[in-house]
């Protein structure tokens, strides 16, 4: 290839283009960051994108202080959703890739309507069978719900990764003597980190992100922050404190934004894993 | 150290396809290296995986030292395998790779230590045992695949295609290794391959297999020189075989072959040959090194024939001849090289020529040679199915 000129109008039109998008992209972000650091007054008195005169914490500390609570029942919701989930669709994919029996593949396929199925199409019969276990309303039976949600898509993933992993790999550990947990434990986990990665990621923001099943399967006390935010700030009692507002809404989201940008990398390598032989 | 019997051995996969296997019948010595060879989909693969144990078989009977093992899972059958992808554990350093089948096993740690040892020691791999199988170039991931099949002394070592994934000059050293191994450790091998000259240069045995059925079982020297039909006589050999169509004619009480060529015609005299083959299609089967050329004695007859295409290969030259518009290739010594265009005179000495019959492809009577009854009666087996 002939070497680029280090500038060049095209250059210059693809970096505009991009800043551009990067702007359309930030903007609210930063709006929101802003507004969570400004006092009511100064919202009032300000645009949305000055600075504000005093940089205080009020709007944190309340909003903190009504949400904190449903912050926990969501980590204790997300955590053990995501983790079974993950280690359930790992399994899943591991038999229908390596095990395969008569009717593997229907049973995947059928499975695969999992992914596409609406969330309000399963709220009736969930709720129905929430109740006949005794776990409406509590957080088990959330947790029950989104496992079972996400089970399509976990073992999505696991299975078309495994199905990239050559079959001689199994064949090599049954005649070492390995049994069929020992292989999934030691030769096949192993191997899956960037998937598991993807996995984590993917379960972690549907489940922490979720609001039509919290809204719908906990009440009260047990509601996830994604329930308690719209609580927040739909009440229409009293001034809008936008600042809380804000830094209710930044709360909410930040768990999700963690996660993306410390395994983000993990997550466009899985994804792409097993597309291209390497 | 192991006898390996297949009696009968049949698979199918159901679902009315046709077999994969077919009335599997072979038995080799403690200590023997075994080849399965075909092309492709001719139900090799199949069938040392049913020695392995991955894949069950549908009827007939595996044994081991006189013991059927067809209903033993893999773990128990105490067989090794090498693969064709070496199957090495990605996430296990050499010396993991190598414990792991011990580990399950439940050795004692010193005792998989020392094994780790003696095997690396044999591969000439002890500086790798801390590196990961990626970090290992193909030639290095194939010697830690063997090493992880000798780790735990089995009965049987399976090698399925273990150099193909290599290039040229690798294989060519693996497989003198290979060899170097097996005589010293005079494991009981079977080794799966497509490859004509593995097969004639490792095997103690040799049987060809296409469509699930073995063709010819023996030593590399009889599928060689004395092949049960048309298919093994051109799958051995490299330049192959060469297959001219003949017209038999009989004069007083003889036969003869009629060989044609644009300069020039003989008659090839064919000794006593099955009664009823006068007016049938037959094939005179060749190799390119037995054709004799030019100097010949004047016993034997000759026919005249223009070189088309000269292939120096290095040490030998291949000369392309047209006989009976068939293409014949004649094997020569570079130095005695003809050049493209000239005229040969060719022989055929008939004791080494072959007949096969068109149809059928089997091997008809040989040539003044009497057929031995073992011959007769594999054939008759063959015939049978």
């Amino acid at each position: 290839m002939p070497k680029q000129p280090s500038f060049s109008l095209a250059r210059l039109a693809i970096y505009a283009t991009l800043i551009l998008a990067c702007a359309v992209y930030l903007v609210p972000l930063v709006v929101m960051l802003l507004t969570s650091f400004k006092t009511p007054d100064d919202i009032r008195t300000g645009n949305l994108l000055s600075i504000p005169d005093v940089f205080t914490l009020i709007g944190w500390v309340k909003a903190w202080d009504s949400i904190g609570g449903f912050f926990w029942n969501s980590v204790k919701i997300t955590v053990p959703a995501v983790l079974i989930s993950t280690l359930l669709g790992a399994l899943n994919g591991y038999v229908l890739s390596m095990w395969r029996f008569r009717g593997s593949q229907l049973f995947f396929g059928l499975l695969l309507f999992g992914c596409f199925l609406p969330f309000q199409v399963v709220l009736l019969p969930a709720s129905f069978t929430l109740g006949q276990f005794g776990l409406a309303n509590t957080t088990g039976g959330l947790v029950l719900v989104h496992v079972v949600y996400g089970l399509a898509f976990t073992t999505l993933f696991f299975r078309n990764f495994y199905v990239s992993i050559p079959n001689a790999l199994v064949s090599a550990a049954r005649l070492d003597g390995a049994g069929f947990f020992t292989i999934f434990g030691r030769i096949l986990l192993p191997m899956s980190i960037p998937t598991i990665m993807v996995c984590l990621i993917w379960q972690f923001t549907q489940i922490w992100n979720d609001f039509l099943f919290g809204v719908v399967f906990a009440s009260g006390d047990s509601q996830p922050i994604t329930v308690a935010l719209n609580n927040l700030v739909n009440t229409s009692t009293g001034a809008k404190e936008y600042n809380v507002d804000m830094a209710a809404a930044m709360i909410a989201g930040l768990p999700t934004l963690l996660v993306y940008v410390f395994a983000g990398k993990y997550f466009l390598r899985g994804l792409t894993a097993g597309a291209v032989k390497g | 150290m192991a006898t390996l019997e297949l009696r009968n051995v049949n698979k199918t996969y159901g679902n009315g396809q046709a077999d994969t296997l077919k009335n599997i019948e072979l038995a080799i010595d403690s200590g023997e290296f075994l080849i399965l060879v075909g092309p492709s989909g001719c139900g090799k693969s199949t069938l040392m995986n049913c020695i392995a144990g991955l894949e069950d078989i549908s009827g007939g009977a595996i044994l081991v030292d006189g013991q059927d093992i067809s209903g033993m899972s893999p773990k128990d059958r105490d067989i090794a395998m090498v693969f064709q992808s070496y199957a090495l554990y990605p996430t296990m350093s050499v010396r993991e790779n190598i414990a792991f089948g011990l580990k399950i096993r439940k050795l004692p740690q010193a005792e998989i230590d020392a094994e780790v040892a003696r095997v690396a020691k044999l591969l000439q791999i002890e500086h790798l045992l801390e590196r990961k199988p990626a970090q290992m170039s193909g030639g290095q991931q194939q010697r830690v695949a063997m090493g992880r099949a000798l780790a735990r002394r089995p009965k049987i070592y399976l090698f399925d295609e273990p150099l193909s994934n290599l290039d040229a000059k690798l294989r060519v050293e693996m497989r003198t290794e290979i060899k170097l191994m097996h005589q010293r450790l005079k494991t009981t091998t079977v080794y799966v391959t497509h490859d004509q000259i593995e097969a004639m240069t490792l095997g103690d045995k040799v049987a060809v297999m296409k469509d699930g059925i073995i063709q010819q079982f023996g030593t590399p020297r009889e599928i060689y020189n004395d092949p049960a039909n048309l298919f093994v006589a051109g799958f051995m050999g490299s330049p192959p075989m060469n297959f001219i169509p003949l017209r038999l004619q009989r004069r007083e009480g003889r036969l003869f072959g009629l060989l044609d060529s644009a300069d020039g015609h003989c008659e090839l005299p064919l000794g006593e040959v099955e009664e009823g083959l006068e007016g049938r299609e037959v094939i005179l089967g060749v190799r390119p090194e037995q054709v004799l050329v030019g100097a010949g004695s004047g016993a034997l007859p000759g026919i005249r024939a223009e070189v088309q295409v000269l292939e120096p290969t290095g040490p030998d030259t291949l000369a392309f001849v047209e006989i009976n518009q068939a293409k014949v290739c004649v094997r020569l010594a570079p130095d005695a090289a003809p050049r493209a265009g000239d005229s040969l005179e060719l022989q055929f000495a008939p004791d080494k020529v072959l007949l096969f019959d068109a149809q059928s492809g089997e091997r008809l009577g040989a040539l003044g040679k009497a057929r031995s009854p073992e011959r007769l009666a594999r054939v008759a087996q063959l015939k049978g199915r």
